[in-house]
């Protein structure tokens, strides 16, 4: 139904993007002819472009609200996707399953080297994703500088073996401590924090991590960065550059699942709860005799264990480590990842992981509007599924009866 | 009887303000204690210091749980004070609106159970012996508080009382010797009021447990109190019975005005 109100609606966002983008795209300065270019096909097409662009969105909106109006009434059950409903479904669940084992772990037979090096690095997002998921889903703590943990666990892999040639086995879970440690030294001083204020402060803590390992020569040679770091090893089998990327492979599978696994039970457990209760009200929490700093304190440490191993791969995979790598954009990557995903759902981080990094490789064609189809993704996201794209659905509990024991 | 709690002399001072002024108050086993008082007369104050949300300037606060030495609270973290055997209920519903009902009450446990994270990855024997425990008196908390058939409900999808009732349903669960009520009745109907009354009682005795409350509605505050403390400004102006109250002058004077239909 298109009525003279929308026409007129849209008309007038064409006549304000018009206005709005008329310096850039409309005036160009020859400085060579030193005079001005009026460019008014330019003011044309942007008119009748966002004149259509607006016309949809309003129509989207409509269609939005509307359906919202339907499901009031009836009980609750929106939040669930598709996705999950397939799941749920015995029917398709166990194809489903079995389907997907055969594909990881053929990927490798099937796939160029390139893909599968780049897999390997939407799998180390995977971890860290779900890593922060612990932090920001389950425990509501904002936290703009786990790219920082990421840093702790890449170079304590560089710098141990550098040192004392200690191994990807043994600094895998050194790696894991060493951030873990550090997650309880950055949670200690803002536990009192919340909020806007704790985002600052963990931004503040990734960048002071990244500036050490910048200028403290001595300690990480600055910006030069740690080259020759060793790939994992197999039982010391010398591998070609081929058999080490899918050796690599698997084990970030395994890695994966086991972070899983990991979290998964973290989730639905007593601990699991208190975070959740954490997020939800921080005094009634307290109240009901929930230690605070004990609970956000592991949040934050287990979250950062992941994101210290999946640093130590990432050294392992790469061979070369420099902080150019562990820059603020990581952080917003993973965060990014986590809120798209969904927040608390672990099938949500994954997808999430997925689509952020897979999804740029692939439209290489399009890389120079990266940034704006990404931003473009999240705001229309935002709108259309606040929950993201598989919202948490958690374990609920269910009372067994007195008859069962 | 010895009092289970015993506050003297409580001060809490925000700057130049003072909230508290050298109050006194006690209650002993089996007793339900109403604490009120003019609205802005610090009774949620000392609710928060008694609790631990905050820690007074000045004073005692002893607790003595069945049979066992009295202990000095002041300062001591809510966790603490909850571990104790304190359990409170908030003035502006407090409870874990995306949470279930179940789960809700099942926060509650957390400080009486001790499963870490070694047992939440592994899920041994204990823990899952634990968990069920957790699931089943929690769910039998609910079924005493007449709130099982919203057992799988998200809280923040219940009735205004039930909300209520599930607050003081997770306080119990802690499992407190004192329960403390910040106006309890705030926004129910005469229906749910009444309904309160029993639900007060009955936990007092039945499961045992003494209960200090603070609460406006003065036929509720008649009916179920054993003793009244009457606040103004921060001091202490009366204590006595529900009778004794309702005829002293200054309590009149100050809270209740001058007619009196109470």
């Amino acid at each position: 139904m298109v009525t003279l109100e929308e026409i007129k609606k849209s008309f007038l966002a064409s006549i304000w993007f018009m206005f709005l983008t008329f310096p850039i795209m409309v005036i160009r300065v020859n400085t060579v002819q030193n005079e001005i270019e009026w460019r008014w096909k330019n003011m044309i097409l942007i008119g009748i472009a966002s004149f259509i662009l607006s016309f949809f969105w309003r129509n989207l909106f409509r269609q939005k609200i509307k359906k919202g109006k339907q499901k009031d009434p009836s009980e609750n059950t929106e939040k669930i996707s598709i996705f999950q409903k397939v799941l749920k479904e015995k029917k398709y669940y166990y194809p489903g399953t079995v389907a997907l084992c055969f594909f990881v772990t053929g990927f490798p037979l099937l796939f160029s080297l390139y893909q599968i090096n780049i897999m390997i690095t939407a799998l180390i997002y995977v971890m860290l994703g779900l890593g922060l998921n612990i932090v920001v889903g389950l425990a509501g703590l904002l936290d703009l500088g786990y790219v920082a943990f990421y840093a702790v666990g890449a170079y304590s892999y560089a710098l141990l073996h550098y040192h004392f040639g200690i191994g990807f086995w043994t600094a895998l879970p050194l790696g894991g401590l060493l951030s873990a440690l550090f997650g309880i030294l950055l949670g200690y001083p803002v536990l009192r924090l919340r909020g806007d204020y704790l985002a600052i402060v963990t931004l503040g803590f990734g960048e002071i991590i990244r500036l050490i390992l910048e200028n403290w020569n001595e300690f990480s040679f600055g910006p030069s960065g740690i080259a020759n770091i060793p790939r994992p090893g197999f039982f010391g089998i010398k591998m070609s550059l081929e058999g080490h990327t899918i050796y690599l492979y698997y084990l970030m599978i395994l890695l994966v699942l086991f972070t899983i696994f990991v979290v998964n039970r973290l989730q639905n457990s007593r601990i699991g709860r208190a975070w959740i209760a954490l997020r939800e009200d921080e005094i009634a929490c307290q109240a009901m005799g929930i230690d605070k700093a004990k609970t956000k304190l592991t949040a934050f440490a287990l979250g950062a264990t992941w994101a210290g191993m999946g640093g130590v791969i990432f050294a392992a995979k790469t061979t070369f480590i420099n902080p150019a790598s562990f820059t603020i954009w990581e952080s917003i990557i993973i965060l990014c990842i986590v809120v798209l995903g969904g927040m608390g759902s672990i099938l949500g981080v994954i997808s999430g992981a997925m689509i952020l990094i897979l999804l740029p490789e692939y439209l290489r064609a399009f890389s120079e509007y990266r940034m704006l189809i990404f931003g473009v993704v999240l705001v229309v996201m935002m709108i259309f599924r606040p929950g993201g794209i598989i919202p948490d659905i958690r374990r609920a509990y269910k009372y067994k009866g007195k008859e069962t024991h | 009887m010895k009092p289970i709690l015993d506050v003297k002399n409580l001060t809490m001072k925000f700057g130049g303000l003072t909230a508290l002024d050298n109050l006194d108050l006690d209650v002993r086993e089996g007793e339900i204690v109403a604490l009120i008082g003019p609205n802005g007369a610090g009774k949620t104050t000392f609710f928060n210091c008694i609790t631990g949300i905050y820690n007074p300037t000045g004073g005692d606060i002893l607790v003595r749980g069945s049979g066992k030495e009295s202990i000095r609270i002041n300062g001591l973290k809510p966790n603490k004070v909850t571990q104790k055997g304190l359990a409170r209920t908030f003035q502006n519903i407090r409870l874990f609106p995306n949470m279930t009902v179940l789960e809700n009450v099942m926060i509650g446990r957390h400080c009486r159970t001790n499963s870490g994270i070694l047992g939440a990855i592994f899920r041994g024997q204990s823990t899952v012996r634990e968990e069920q425990q957790v699931v089943e008196d929690s769910y039998a908390i609910l079924e005493k508080i007449n709130l099982s058939q919203f057992v799988d409900e998200l809280a923040m999808n219940l009735p205004y009382g039930a909300q209520r009732r599930l607050e003081i349903a997770r306080a119990m669960a802690t499992n407190p010797f004192l329960l403390l009520l910040d106006e309890p009745a705030a926004g129910m109907n005469p229906q749910e009021t009444a309904e309160l009354d029993e639900l007060i009682v009955w936990i007092r005795d039945t499961e045992k447990i003494s209960i200090l409350l603070i609460e406006h509605d003065m036929k509720l505050v008649m009916s179920l109190s054993d003793r009244i403390f009457v606040m103004d400004y921060g001091k202490k102006i009366a204590q006595g019975t529900p009778d004794e109250i309702k005829c002293n002058p200054i309590v009149i004077k100050a809270y209740l005005g001058e007619e009196m239909d109470a």
